[in-house]
């Protein structure tokens, strides 16, 4: 008996009780292994666990500490299933990869296992990376940990629900409008966004090229640095992957003094609940107290980003999806009658609605006629937001935003309206459109739910980014376990 | 304002075989997520380029040198059908 608890270990300690040989690596392996079998059956947070993976390769760190001991052996984690690993099948939570199984492993992962990470399983996520609430994949719909009749968010709700679920001690997840942030913040984790290009996309399963980012998924802000710094690196299969040019550093900071925090009026005008307002002033003021200096500031063209990202990331999706079309690999509709037959049938069997969705608005955006209107005006809007980060950070160090404009929403609450869900990325989108790193904090409860607090800072300040959001943890002090609670089974007064 | 034949005729640029019933959900949905969409033609953009990258690189090139590939028999292994160490596809109609 261990006697860790998995709901609030972080990779730091863990990796001490390892060093220490208070704790073996089957030992840690099976308090999440324990913790998956007690409450995986509700939270339904990985496609795919990786047992016999992770009992053999935990005994083969313990049987090899001295040799092996890198700095993160034996740390158990969970990967995101849009990310392809050799022998282990990748469905990006897809009918048309369902039995997918990689010929090779993503650049990010394999960084990872070469440090004698333990790979728990695959976790559930949007149909490729599509959504904002995990109800979005073929298979099943994940439970957030904190009330488990809300959604965990998304696209990377399996990751997140995993690490808050205490199935996992950290994960990877994807960022192409939000979906590592924003179901961090609606699970009381801590989610990073890394700048574009600092994390190699080699091998992640591609949704929006210029926009897809890997990155971590942690119950702390220096586990997040931790994982980070073994996932960054200019890769020469990712020809837009790039070296940052000064290491990740793991973040010992608690005092912001003369830090200048913008706060932009224009998120604060409209569309944020007041629960999740009120815990952001909140952390506003504890940044002061901290020694920062919070000033308003304006982005004038957030109102534009959701529109452009809504024809950019379908434009790209549209493009990169069409390599799925029952020839390579995946699913092949039965009996076609000729080729042709068979690409739309594969297609229109294989994908389910909201890519189907994306891949229209994608293709009617790029179509004849109307390509200058749409994907060239986004383009336009793009750059036009991203002059308003730049004009911002002549004056300010780091933005603040809330991650989200709510807490955990309903499941089913939001799935007839497409609209609706689109909307929950308000908050996350334009610093992907910018390509700028972010990061989103657990800054206290709403209504029993956590809010996030976002901070994006200039491209390659992530050591600012982790120092900062490590000051505010220590004031904040979250408690990251969550209630297992259900709604649904509670007495309306 | 975008009509059920329009989806019909992007769904066949995409190559997606949609239902009856999709095409009209779609041709609704597609109509609300473009009106929404549609606000970016308030902007005056005048003279302002387009975002072809985020970051201040161009013309990443690498040595042009050959390497190992992915063996053939890897590269089939999760095709729907072979045949003579090719993909098998129905004949075109």
């Amino acid at each position: 008996m261990s006697g860790l608890d998995p709901l609030r270990l972080t990779a730091k300690v863990a990796k001490r009780l390892l060093v220490d040989g208070e704790v073996s690596a089957a030992e840690l392996a099976k308090t999440y292994l324990d913790q998956i079998a007690a409450v995986e059956p509700r939270v339904k947070a990985y496609i795919r666990v990786t047992y016999d993976n992770a009992a053999k390769y935990s005994t083969k760190v313990d049987r090899e500490m001295q040799a092996l001991r890198g700095p993160l052996a034996g740390l158990p984690i969970a990967i995101k299933d849009n990310m392809v690993t050799e022998g282990v099948t990748t469905t990006c939570a897809s009918r048309i990869l369902r039995d997918y199984m990689p010929v090779y492993t993503a650049t990010a992962v394999r960084q990872v296992w070469d440090d004698h990470v333990v790979m728990l399983g695959k976790t559930n996520l949007d149909e490729f990376a599509m959504g904002s609430s995990t109800e979005n994949s073929s298979f099943q719909t994940t439970a957030n940990p904190w009330d488990l009749a809300t959604v965990p968010g998304g696209s990377s709700g399996g990751s997140a629900a995993a690490v808050a679920a205490g199935e996992a001690l950290w994960a990877l997840g994807s960022d192409t409008g939000g979906s590592i942030r924003q179901p961090a913040a609606l699970c009381g984790i801590v989610g990073m966004k890394p700048t574009y290009g600092a994390v190699s996309r080699y091998g992640l399963i591609a949704f929006a090229s210029s926009l897809d980012q890997i990155g971590p998924l942690t119950r702390s802000v220096y586990d997040c640095a931790l994982l980070l710094q073994h996932i960054v690196g200019r890769d020469p299969r990712d020809a837009t992957s790039v070296a940052l040019p000064e290491p990740v550093k793991l973040p010992d900071a608690e005092r912001l003094d003369g830090l200048r925090v913008g706060i932009p009026a224009e998120y604060l005008a409209a569309g944020i609940e007041p629960g999740v307002r009120a815990r952001f002033d909140e952390t506003v003021a504890r940044v002061e107290e901290l020694g920062g200096i919070c000033v308003e500031i304006s982005l004038p063209h957030t109102e534009y980003a959701l529109p452009a990202y809504y024809i950019i990331a379908p434009a790209e999706a549209s493009a990169n999806l069409a390599r799925f079309d029952g020839v390579r690999y995946g699913y092949r509709c039965e009996d076609p009658v000729d080729l042709l037959d068979m690409y739309e049938r594969t297609r229109g069997e294989g994908f389910g609605p909201e890519v189907k969705r994306r891949i229209m608005i994608g293709t009617y955006a790029l179509s004849a006629g109307y390509y200058d209107a749409y994907y060239g005006r986004a383009q336009v809007v793009r750059t036009l937001v991203r002059r308003d980060f730049e004009r911002a950070f002549a004056g300010v160090d780091l933005i603040a935003l809330p991650t989200t404009p709510t807490v955990a929403f309903r499941a089913g609450s939001r799935t007839a309206d497409p609209l609706s869900m689109y909307v929950c990325d308000i908050c996350t989108i334009p610093a992907n459109l910018a390509g700028l790193p972010a990061i989103s904090i657990p800054c206290g409860l709403s209504d029993g739910l956590p809010v996030g607090f976002q901070l994006i800072g200039p491209a390659f300040s992530e050591n600012r980014i982790l120092q900062t959001a490590h000051a505010l943890e220590g004031a904040i002090g979250f408690d990251t376990a969550p209630a297992f609670r259900d709604s649904r089974l509670e007495v309306r007064q | 304002m975008i009509g059920e034949d329009d989806v019909r005729y992007v769904a066949k640029l995409a190559r997606l075989r949609l239902e009856q019933d999709e095409i009209a959900r779609m041709t609704s949905e597609l109509g609300k997520i473009l009106s929404h969409i549609d606000k970016m033609g308030e902007l005056d953009t005048t003279g302002v380029p387009p975002t072809a990258h985020v970051l201040d690189v161009a013309n990443v090139t690498r040595a042009d040198k050959p390497s190992e590939s992915l063996p053939r028999a890897e590269a089939l292994r999760n095709a729907p059908a072979v045949s003579d160490d090719c993909f098998r596809v129905p004949k075109m109609g």
